[in-house]
């Protein structure tokens, strides 16, 4: 009991070697092993970014690029996505206090622009589509669907993730499990708009110079 | 000292001071300044794209520093990798993931850029072919 305490004492001071605090505590190992998967995720886009990189020019005499590209809707999907990045931070810091209703406002809000990201990027692939630049056209456009639609992909997926966590917080609480959880999905949703960084530069904006 | 702490707490963990104590607003404040910055650079980004007051050349390169830069400011002030002792797996794990991409990624830019310079273009090729 005396030795529990004193443990509790020692973790709190800073200078503690690594070696010497013992196991981690549950929040940061689980913390630790959905980084391990995000940046597995990471490298995985990485090999569709050096394959939409490869493909880019090559169009097949389809529509190019410069044609297909609106430089407004990215913006917008941008700011969506931004946005909602920043509702997540302030769901997590609803979390960290514990206040309810702010983490169901926060996970509402950042869920509103989520979805509205993802209609905006349904909408410009009906269009593409629509215009005869479906993915079986050229080697660039198989490569433009496949990197964009898998980020599409794990929005959708996130989304679905935050629809059950409201279901979760609401019918437990602030249970430690369901904080986790939580944390996890503002980490993923994060790295989301991490990879839609590259996205918007290295497809679009790279995409429309001259 | 609260803002120290909270600099020091890794990705998925919670604060190390209890719920009652914690102050939310230095907390606001970071992922508010991550924020302003994101867009300081993401207009930057669209702005260099359409400007014509840059040497055209020198774009892509500025774009993909902005970029790089931003995905910084993403992973410090949304993610929280930082220097503190209860992130050292998360950066050593990241450090080993910029690795894998930048070998991925250049590893096939570099292949490919090569193999399109020494392939023979397509009208010698059926030249050659006439000639025989």
């Amino acid at each position: 009991m005396n030795v529990a305490v004193e443990m509790n004492a020692v973790r709190q001071g800073e200078s503690l070697d690594i070696s010497e605090a013992g196991p981690a505590p549950k929040r940061i190992i689980a913390g630790f092993g959905f980084w391990i998967f995000l940046l597995s995720d990471i490298v995985m886009f990485s090999a569709l970014f050096a394959s939409y990189a490869v493909l880019a020019k090559a169009s097949a005499g389809g529509l190019t690029t410069v044609q297909l590209f609106d430089q407004r809707n990215v913006a917008m999907e941008t700011a969506l996505l931004l946005l909602s990045s920043y509702s997540c931070g302030m769901m997590s810091l609803a979390i960290n206090s514990r206040r309810y209703l702010a983490t169901f406002l926060g996970a509402v809000v950042t869920f509103l622009l989520g979805a509205a990201f993802l209609k905006l990027e349904l909408r410009e692939f009906q269009g593409m589509i629509a215009l005869g630049a479906a993915p079986e056209r050229s080697a660039f456009l198989s490569a433009f669907f496949t990197l964009v639609g898998s980020h599409g992909l794990h929005v959708t997926v996130g989304l679905a993730w935050l629809v059950l966590m409201i279901v979760q917080l609401s019918l437990r609480g602030f249970q430690d499990v369901v904080v986790r959880r939580l944390h996890c999905f503002s980490l993923f949703w994060h790295a989301l708009d991490i990879i839609w960084v590259l996205i918007f530069t290295v497809v679009y904006l790279m995409g429309v110079l001259p | 000292m609260t803002t120290e702490t909270h600099w020091h707490v890794a990705p998925g963990d919670l604060p190390a001071i209890p719920a009652s104590e914690q102050n939310a607003s230095s907390g606001f404040l970071v992922y508010t300044i991550g924020l302003l910055l994101a867009v300081i650079l993401t207009v930057t980004s669209f702005w260099v794209a359409n400007t014509s007051v840059i040497w055209a050349p020198g774009v892509p390169a500025g774009l993909a520093v902005l970029a790089i830069a931003q995905m910084g400011v993403h992973l410090v002030f949304f993610l929280h990798i930082t220097t503190g002792p209860d992130s050292t797996n998360n950066v050593l794990a990241l450090a080993f993931g910029v690795l894998i991409v930048f070998l991925v990624l250049g590893g096939s830019l570099v292949i490919m850029a090569n193999l399109n310079e020494n392939m023979m273009p397509h009208t010698e090729m059926m030249n050659l072919q006439i000639e025989r």
